[in-house]
């Protein structure tokens, strides 16, 4: 504790080299605070507007599917007996919110003079606005899908000048072979959820069925929406081990489970926020490091003398050492104390100012910055770890000084 | 009696860059406990590297020396501070106190870091010192807000603390005026005479070696004969 007393006092004896070294050390803590904050509500906005208007949180299909994705096989769907048992299993996860049914298909669309190929996604809707709810936002003129209309996408409609209410016919080969056509209304114009290209549209799930002839429930794939998506591995583990025991004729697992992640490719630029989150943590620790040992070394140098006397009358070299580990350690604690206060202060303040941003088509996304107790916890231990290592070369140096030499000092 | 100090052909060089510097050249003594001891002799003549010899700060090149029966040269780092802290006090010219703990807690430190003792036996020590050496209403003070003469007295009080066997003081009157010298000196002759613990210092100056009982008189690194002068009216001189 005398050493703890007595570093205490080194340091308020130097009250401004001690101000500007937990002003550095909280500096640090902020910049992190801020950018994790800031990163992290970048982040969770686009993972909600990827998976609430477009994916959801997981995703169901017949093996193989994802692999030819592109083509949208028709012989790759789920047949309706595997549907009923995916059903019941989805309906044993209490974690899960909902789930909807999908036929994927590859179609071309004419405007009686022109035609082009589009994909469609074929939907119930009203299961599929419970799992992306942010789908009928994406919807930019004319309203949502009934039976027997459509929802293009704004460059198909551009490029067919096509309106609300205009009549298309869709054509689509269907799993024999056969090739053929249904007349649809255009409800609605929607824009993909990252920007105005892509070719997607939607139609009436039973509207595809009776295009592609399937006489049972057939579907591409199942997206499901999660209650809480932090819970999106313990729901792929549940499902995964659910699932593998449905076995088709030859005995090979029926189904596969995806997390959005595996299907978008937002998820690098996901990791790319945590890879910089981690950036800026690094040169945190640097930041600090380079502060600690910068101020501990001045001190020791400064303290030559002190330093002699107490290692003349007897004082061990742990306890001249663990003098300078308290400085450091106090150093710490008090930028972590500092730059923790400060930084979440600062992260209330940009959530007070309500600031906006875009985000592919959706404009006026609320900023909404938030800073965990763990987040807050974890630099806090980080800085303190960082401070005693900072401290521990000047300390050992201080401990092994020559008594002899540092008096002459 | 057991001599408390025995030194035995001690030599002590060091290497200043190039140069070697024999600072003892073949020093030999005894010192009994109980005795109030000064080394005299101009500035160079090897007065502090013989303390600090004598003190285990330091080791010497070759030669014996014994210290409260133990050689200091085959002891560690760690070993000679403990040494320290249980056998020596030390008191320096420049007083080095340290400058963040009051009067009372620069006497206590000692015992907190260097030997470790029970809080109310170490309060007592400590007030029983301040009122020995006269410093008891400067307690609180910081050693900025006290006098060259009052820090002396702490820095004594801390040497004698941890009641070591021999108190070391290099020069303990340098930085002081005649006067104060002079209460200094009787201060720690009327403690050893109390306490019975021996001092052995360093000076230069005539009126503080007259106060010693023994008189080592070092020039050029070696032990001078005697001389009527510096033995005179001080039995047991040497």
């Amino acid at each position: 504790m005398e050493s703890a007393r007595i570093a205490f006092r080194n340091l308020y004896r130097q009250k401004r080299r001690t101000g500007l070294t937990v002003s550095i050390i909280a500096f640090g803590v902020v910049a992190v605070i801020l950018f994790s904050s800031l990163a992290g509500s970048f982040k969770n906005m686009m993972i909600s507007q990827i998976t609430d208007s477009m994916l959801g949180h997981l995703q169901v299909h017949r093996s193989g599917y994802v692999e030819s994705l592109d083509t949208m096989p028709l012989n790759l769907v789920i047949e309706e007996q595997y549907v009923d048992q995916l059903k019941k299993a989805l309906g044993e996860i209490k974690e899960i919110e909902g789930y909807t049914l999908r036929i994927l298909l590859a179609t071309l669309l004419s405007n009686y003079a022109d035609t082009t190929n589009i994909k469609l996604s074929a939907i119930d809707p009203a299961s599929e606005q419970l799992v992306t709810p942010l789908l009928p936002g994406r919807i930019t003129q004319g309203k949502f899908l009934e039976k027997g209309q459509i929802l293009l996408p704004n460059l198909v409609a551009r490029g067919l000048e096509l309106g609300i209410a205009s009549e298309v016919v869709v054509i689509a080969t269907n799993v024999d072979g056969s090739v053929n056509g249904t007349s649809l209304v255009v409800s609605g114009i929607v824009e993909t959820a990252v920007g105005p290209s892509g070719k997607y549209g939607y139609i009436h799930i039973d509207d595809a069925r009776e295009l592609l002839r399937m006489e049972s429930l057939q579907v591409s794939e199942v997206a499901i929406r999660l209650k809480d998506s932090e819970k999106l591995t313990l729901v792929m583990n549940k499902l995964q081990t659910v699932l593998k025991g449905i076995t088709d004729d030859k005995g090979k697992p029926v189904f596969e489970v995806h997390p959005w992640k595996a299907l978008s490719p937002f998820n690098n630029i996901a990791n790319m926020i945590d890879l910089m989150t981690i950036f800026i943590q690094v040169i945190l620790v640097t930041i600090v490091l380079i502060s600690i040992m910068n101020v501990m070394l001045m001190a020791v140098y400064e303290r030559t003398k002190e330093i002699g006397t107490i290692a003349a009358i007897g004082t061990p070299p742990s306890s001249i050492m663990s003098l300078f580990i308290f400085e450091g350690l106090f150093l710490g604690i008090a930028g972590a104390a500092v730059g923790n206060i400060t930084g979440w202060v600062l992260v209330q303040a940009v959530k007070a100012a309500e600031m906006t941003i875009s985000f592919g088509q959706s404009d006026n996304i609320l900023l909404a910055p938030q800073i965990s107790l763990s987040t807050m916890l974890a630099t806090t231990f980080i800085v303190i770890l960082v401070t005693l290592l900072g401290a521990v070369e000047p300390a050992y140096k201080a401990s092994q000084l020559d008594p002899v030499e540092a008096l002459r000092n | 009696m057991q001599s408390l100090v025995v030194a035995k052909d001690l030599v002590k060089i060091y290497q200043a860059g190039e140069v070697e510097v024999k600072a003892l050249r073949g020093v030999s003594f005894e010192i009994d406990s109980g005795q109030f001891v000064s080394f005299t002799g101009p500035s160079g003549s090897g007065k502090t590297t013989l303390l600090n010899l004598i003190g285990s700060l330091d080791v010497q090149t070759s030669g014996e020396l014994i210290v409260a029966g133990q050689a200091a040269n085959q002891l560690n780092i760690r070993q000679r501070a403990n040494f320290r802290g249980n056998n020596i006090g030390i008191i320096f010219q420049d007083f080095n106190l340290i400058p963040v703990l009051t009067v009372r807690e620069n006497i206590e430190y000692p015992l907190l870091m260097v030997k470790p003792t029970p809080a109310a036996e170490r309060h007592k020590i400590v007030s029983e010192l301040m009122e020995k050496v006269g410093i008891a209403e400067q307690a609180e003070k910081f050693p900025n807000q006290i006098s060259g003469g009052q820090k002396q007295r702490v820095a004594i009080a801390r040497a004698l603390s941890t009641a070591p066997k021999l108190v070391l003081a290099d020069e303990p009157t340098a930085n002081l005026d005649k006067a104060t010298s002079t209460r200094i000196i009787d201060l720690m002759k009327e403690l050893k005479n109390q306490l019975g613990t021996s001092f052995i210092f360093s000076t230069h100056d005539p009126r503080v070696v007259s106060h010693a009982d023994v008189i080592y008189v070092l020039e050029d690194g070696q032990l001078q004969t005697p001389t009527a002068e510096n033995t005179m009216g001080h039995g047991g001189s040497k």
